[in-house]
């Protein structure tokens, strides 16, 4: 009797399996599952470029729709990965279009884009759809340009903090008359300023258009004209906040902005006046999500604002708030699930407000439904995580920057070990943890036993010894990403926990204690590493015990990887090669 | 094998050196590496075969006279402000095998070479008992030095040229910490100026300075010229600090763990030794009271309440990469 079942229920069965975790379960039962999974898969999301190769993925999965890509390893945000290192899109874009040319959406993120690739994606896909750039670099406003002209259908141009060649606003008259069908456009990270009388025929003929973020040379006296062309919009970022208004243009533009009245989620506002604040009174209540963090608003001001916000459940907010305004917050905005308090000094102590560890836990004393935090501050205490850890178990994410390296509990001098430990035990949900202040191995024993999910964990400035790593492969199950830098182990915990890091998506460490030959031992012990050193000033002879500056150890199925640049070498599995730079240009 | 044998049976010191120099580049997060002249420029002290015995540990950075060991408690590397008691060092720079294995913690090594403030009471008249803020006039000869620093700072720091504030040369800026975006960086810096011009007029509006003191947890603003005198000055600020809870601040071994004190300023002062520095239009970091009180705030920019002993390497020394003689290592 065949006890399988048809192909076209399997396949019904699986329309049904949204996430691709599970879908990756899926495809490990057995063949004619994993022929039928792949054969259904819509949505394509590779969290490290180089872990596959892209050819293969492409014959995979021939129904691809959709496709999310991140490339630099996450540290290369705080310029701890050279320029050049590598994340390039064109070797994916290329494989797509020559192969799936339905691809509808590409989201990429820390990638090295180049006006090539953005022309060959709006030549190559006829149904080209949405294009998310987060964090990427290397293309110019020419590359937007050509997706603005070309693609039919699009929906989606988000520019989410990019780094672009800005040749000028031009590239916004490049949208055809024609073209009625955005949705979403974000060009906030660029520079140069576009044409108003463009941005109003664009609006005036986009009725789907319901998020819109300017950039910050869109000043505030158009803003209203803006607005009056798209009263739909539910997302509304502004360009700059503070030019000189007449009492009648104030007027009008706090009609135009009381008339959004399906706005949920309002950002830009850069250099907001205080005196401007009472314009968005009437947008307050609505708001789900604010981002106040390009905003360098008092605290008396913030607080005018948030107390209007009932409904917000995302903020993003400088540390201008200070401990009075998040008391505010606490009491005012009950549905808060997701905190970020930025500094707003640019240095290490430039804290000139009065925002301490207090602040976070009266937020996490108010607001019931917190799950996410980021929190920069310069010191913190033990009892203030202990409190934090009790108010809110539901935590998913935290991640405290003590901005101070080392830097004890400020009351009692001692390390935050049990501040932390008290995170991990009551958070039991939680899938991202960053840690910082003083801290011992302890700290790390008790992450190791206590977060059970935990998939990202970054560490600066931290720990004794070895056994802090040791603890943390040989604790935490679920552990995908580990980020570290400057802290004193080395070799023997990453060789003994080697099989560990097949199981995570990458490690990343820097500044640690990690000498050459052990990289040269990891990597022929685990095949299926990559094991790259950064060295931007290598030696001329490396002995085995040498240290090692910069490793990213990856997993992946594509072996090593042939666009590295001079300053990265790939450790060679077999042991009389050594180190090898394999490239191709 | 430690790095140290290493260099010697290699043969070859320089392209040793520079190994552990090319990588200590990596490491440098002051960008130091080619200080070394410009230490031995002040130090009379600087013994010239260092070159050829440059150790792991000897290339550490540092603060204070070659060969000399403050007490085991000093860690502080005042680069960065704040000191605590237990802090590690800062610079956990090279991964030298020799300190994995000597010692069970690094933080003994890295407390050599600074010396106390007591070591150098007898040697310079620096300061008066009776007021803590204002010593006597000394010439701060980091300037130069200072300046050199700045210019070391390697990119990729602290954003961009167009931030008008001067360079924080009295600070180590460390790579990609606080872990914040380029992208936000670069947008608050166009912030700051923009703000800076507009508060920038000369002329009887308020003068405001922020005021920050080692081991208190934020800052302060004081308007210059709301006093007339150093002594108003003095006695706001003693006002404004005395309410925080220190720390410790001592110079005694004291591990310090219940330092719950909520000893007045005064008492800590008289006992420990705080001096009032401020930062100059130049960027650079001198003790207040040379100037009379008009040309002061006309240079004044930040005040900063430093302890004793900052405030001696302030004034004596600069940022070296100290280099001791092997048979001191």
């Amino acid at each position: 009797m065949d006890r399988r079942f048809p192909f076209k229920v399997l396949e019904h069965i699986f329309s049904f399996v949204d996430s691709n975790e599970d879908r990756n379960s899926v495809s490990l039962v057995c063949k004619s599952w994993f022929e039928t999974e792949r054969r259904t898969r819509k949505r394509v999301f590779v969290g490290n470029c180089y872990a596959v190769s892209p050819l293969k993925v492409a014959r995979r999965f021939p129904k691809m729709r959709s496709l999310t890509l991140k490339g630099k390893p996450h540290f290369a945000d705080y310029n701890l990965v050279p320029d050049g290192w590598g994340g390039y899109a064109w070797p994916w874009i290329e494989a797509m279009a020559a192969r799936r040319p339905l691809l509808e959406e590409i989201r990429l993120k820390r990638m090295v884009v180049t006006d090539e690739c953005l022309e060959k994606i709006a030549a190559s896909f006829r149904d080209f759809k949405t294009l998310v750039l987060t964090s990427c670099e290397g293309f110019s406003t020419d590359g937007i340009a050509a997706i603005a002209s070309t693609c039919r259908k699009l929906r989606d141009l988000e520019l989410r903090e990019c780094i672009v060649d800005d040749l000028g606003g031009d590239w916004l008259s490049y949208f055809p008359e024609t073209s009625t069908s955005l949705v979403s456009l974000d060009f906030s990270c660029l520079d140069s300023e576009v044409k108003l009388s463009d941005l109003e025929r664009l609006l005036s003929r986009s009725p789907n258009l319901k998020s819109l973020k300017l950039n910050r040379s869109v000043t505030l006296d158009v803003l209203e004209s803006l607005l009056r062309r798209a009263p739909q919009l539910v997302e509304l970022g502004t360009g700059s906040f503070s030019d000189e208004l007449d009492p009648e243009e104030i007027a009008k533009l706090t009609k135009a902005l009381s008339e959004l009245k399906q706005l949920k989620s309002l950002s830009g506002l850069w250099d907001l006046l205080p005196e401007y604040i009472p314009l968005l009174y009437s947008v307050c209540p609505r708001l789900t999500s604010l981002n106040l963090s390009y905003a360098t608003v008092q605290m008396p001001d913030l607080i005018d604002l948030l107390s209007r916000c009932s409904k917000l459940q995302k903020l993003w907010v400088m540390d201008l708030i200070e401990d009075k305004g998040l008391k505010t917050v606490a009491l005012c905005c009950k549905e808060l699930r997701e905190l970020r308090v930025f500094p707003s000094g640019a240095d290490l102590d430039e804290t000139d407000v009065t925002l301490t560890e207090q602040g976070l836990v009266s937020v996490s004393e108010g607001c019931k439904k917190l799950e996410s935090v980021l929190y920069f501050c310069v010191q913190f205490t033990n009892a203030a995580l202990v409190s934090i850890a009790k108010n809110r178990p539901n935590f998913r994410c935290f991640r405290l920057c003590v901005m101070e390296p080392f830097a004890p509990d400020y009351r009692t001098q001692q390390p935050l070990d049990e501040g932390f430990k008290a995170i991990v035990e009551k958070c039991k949900d939680l899938r991202r943890l960053s840690v910082s202040g003083l801290l011992t191995d302890k700290a790390f024993e008790y992450i190791g036993v206590h977060a059970k999910k935990l998939r990202m964990l970054s560490i600066a400035f931290a720990g004794d010894s070895d056994l802090m790593l040791h603890h943390l492969l040989s604790g935490c199950q679920s552990l995908k990403k580990l980020e570290i830098r400057d802290c004193p182990f080395g070799d023997t915990a990453l060789l003994e926990n080697a099989a560990k890091l097949e199981t995570m998506r990458s490690l990343w460490m820097s500044s640690c204690f990690v000498s050459f030959g052990a990289c040269k031992q990891l990597s022929q012990k685990m095949p299926r590493l990559n094991v790259e050193v950064i060295d931007e000033h290598p030696p001329k002879t490396r002995p085995d015990s040498s240290p090692v500056e910069r490793i990213y150890i990856y997993r992946t199925v594509a072996g090593p990887r042939l666009d590295t640049p001079e300053f990265v070498w790939t450790i060679h599995k077999s042991p009389e090669v050594g180190v090898s730079r394999l490239s191709i240009r | 094998m430690s790095p140290e044998e290493e260099l010697q049976s290699n043969g070859s010191v320089a392209s040793s050196t520079r190994n552990i120099v090319g990588v200590l580049k990596e490491h440098n997060y002051l960008g130091l590496s080619d200080c070394s002249s410009v230490g031995s420029s002040n130090l009379s002290g600087l013994a010239d075969d260092d070159k050829a015995t440059i150790s792991l540990k000897a290339t550490e950075l540092t603060l204070g006279l070659p060969g000399s060991q403050s007490p085991a408690r000093d860690t502080e590397l005042n680069l960065l402000g704040p000191a605590k008691l237990d802090e590690k060092p800062f610079f956990p720079l090279l991964p030298s095998k020799d300190e994995m294995c000597s010692s069970s913690s690094h933080k003994n090594i890295a407390s050599g070479n600074k010396r106390g403030f007591s070591d150098t009471m007898d040697k310079v008249p620096l300061y008066t008992e009776k007021n803590w803020m204002f010593p006597e006039a000394v010439v701060a000869t980091q300037s130069v030095i200072k300046k050199e620093v700045a210019q070391n700072l390697p990119k990729g720091k602290l954003s961009t040229t167009n931030n008008s504030s001067s360079p924080p040369a009295a600070k180590a800026q460390i790579v990609g910490w606080p872990p914040v975006r380029s992208y936000r960086k670069n947008t608050l810096a166009t912030t700051c100026k923009n703000s800076d011009e507009v508060d920038g007029k000369p002329g009887s509006g308020p003068l405001f300075v922020k005021v920050s003191m080692d081991g208190a947890p934020y800052l302060r603003k004081v308007d210059l010229r709301s006093y007339t005198n150093y002594g108003e000055l003095s006695a706001a600020l003693e006002k404004m600090f005395t309410t925080f809870t220190l720390g410790q601040c001592g110079t005694s071994g004291a591990t310090g763990k219940d330092v719950r004190n909520e000893t007045k300023l005064k008492d800590l002062l008289n006992g420990k030794d705080y001096v009032l520095t401020y930062e100059d239009k130049d960027g650079d970091w001198m003790l207040v009271g040379d100037f009379s009180w008009e040309i002061f705030i006309g240079v004044c920019k930040k005040l900063k309440i430093m302890k004793g002993c900052d405030a001696i390497g302030l004034g004596m020394f600069c940022f070296l990469l100290v280099m001791p003689l092997k048979s001191l290592v």
